[in-house]
């Protein structure tokens, strides 16, 4: 036939090179390489024999938040939902009405922000050995989220950005303003099992 | 538009080779990217819970793993199901936690040494005993920066 006597005209491959650019750029940005995420936090150091009483906290001054082996939380004696924790936690280290319940706060002197009231609030969590982790790891979400929107609200205030924005002394300057004092309780059997 | 050219009888040219290079270069790149180094074998099986104020670890060759969970499916039979911890390749007890920092901190140089770090991954469905007791062990072991390993959510839970 006349049509196989017919020569095949010449593949242009000169953009072949940029195509398979294109396709390394392409992969490049589309995969992610499967980092590691976490909540991160300091353990107290260990103590031999606890001798005499544990440096003494002013009631005012704690909240108490406790899990017990059925999940359940506790916030200052009374039994909540996990939603409620973060606000509960927000309003105790704020204490924006002075009130004489909620944790004192003390004028610090701060690089960059002068003089703030820097809460003297500490949270302790109390988990039995049978809760979930994966309650545990909810309500450190929680009081992470509670802490975080707190400095996200001073950096607005004093840098007008967001905290993830600024840059490392700002960031050590807010972090010191809103110090995350979360603590990791001794074990102890809550809510008995 | 189109010309039209008139059909001569030329030789077929080959098609040309020189992207070829180009074409293995990039799956190689590929590949390179995409594959992440296996350090240890799992012996657990875990389920990470979900987080929304996580964050990224980093420098990672500071960081030591503990796995905690079931031992996966195949393991079962004989390891049973209850909860274990991993350290490297194998099973460990709590006890094992200090000597297995130390030799983590043995083998990073001496500036490195106090901002090492200790990336618990445990599954979310144990229970809180074993992971206190792990927690007990690094306070004792001095390795006091913990990550709790969680996958970001977006925070419907």
């Amino acid at each position: 036939m006349a049509i196989d006597k017919r020569k095949i005209p010449e593949i242009n491959a000169g953009s072949m090179a940029d195509i398979s650019f294109l396709l390394l750029i392409f992969f490049l940005v589309s995969t992610t390489m499967n980092t590691d995420t976490g909540i991160q936090r300091v353990l107290p150091p260990w103590v031999e024999n606890i001798t005499g009483e544990a440096p003494p906290i002013k009631e005012r001054n704690l909240m108490q938040v406790k899990v017990n082996q059925f999940d359940q939380i506790q916030v200052q004696g009374k039994l909540v939902n996990l939603s409620q924790v973060k606000d509960m936690a927000k309003e105790f280290i704020l204490n924006l009405g002075n009130s004489d319940e909620l944790p004192e706060k003390e004028m610090t002197q701060i690089d960059l922000i002068g003089q703030y009231p820097v809460s003297a609030g500490v949270i302790s969590l109390q988990n039995d050995r049978g809760t979930s982790y994966d309650m545990y790891i909810r309500v450190q979400n929680e009081l992470t989220k509670a802490f975080n929107e707190i400095r996200d609200n001073v950096a607005r205030q004093y840098f007008g950005a967001s905290f993830n924005e600024l840059d490392e002394d700002k960031r050590k300057a807010v972090q010191a303003a809103v110090p995350s004092k979360i603590s990791e309780a001794e074990p102890k059997n809550i809510g008995g099992n | 538009m189109a010309v039209i050219r008139k059909k001569g009888n030329k030789e077929v040219p080959p098609i040309s080779t020189a992207s070829l290079p180009d074409v293995i270069f990039m799956i190689l790149f590929f590949f390179m990217t995409t594959t992440s180094m296996k350090e240890t074998e799992l012996r657990v099986h875990f389920q990470l819970p979900e987080a929304t104020e996580v964050q990224k670890l980093e420098k990672k060759n500071l960081v030591s793993y503990i796995y905690i969970g079931q031992p996966t499916a195949q393991l079962q039979a004989k390891f049973g199901t209850a909860p274990r911890i991993q350290l490297n390749d194998t099973y460990r007890t709590p006890e094992d936690i200090l000597d297995f920092v130390a030799s983590e901190r043995d083998n990073l140089s001496e500036a490195d040494r106090s901002s090492m770090s200790v990336c618990i991954k445990a599954d979310k469905y144990t229970r809180m005993g074993i992971i206190t007791d792990v927690k007990q062990e690094l306070r004792k072991a001095n390795a006091l920066k913990v990550t709790y390993a969680a996958s970001k959510s977006l925070g419907y839970y």
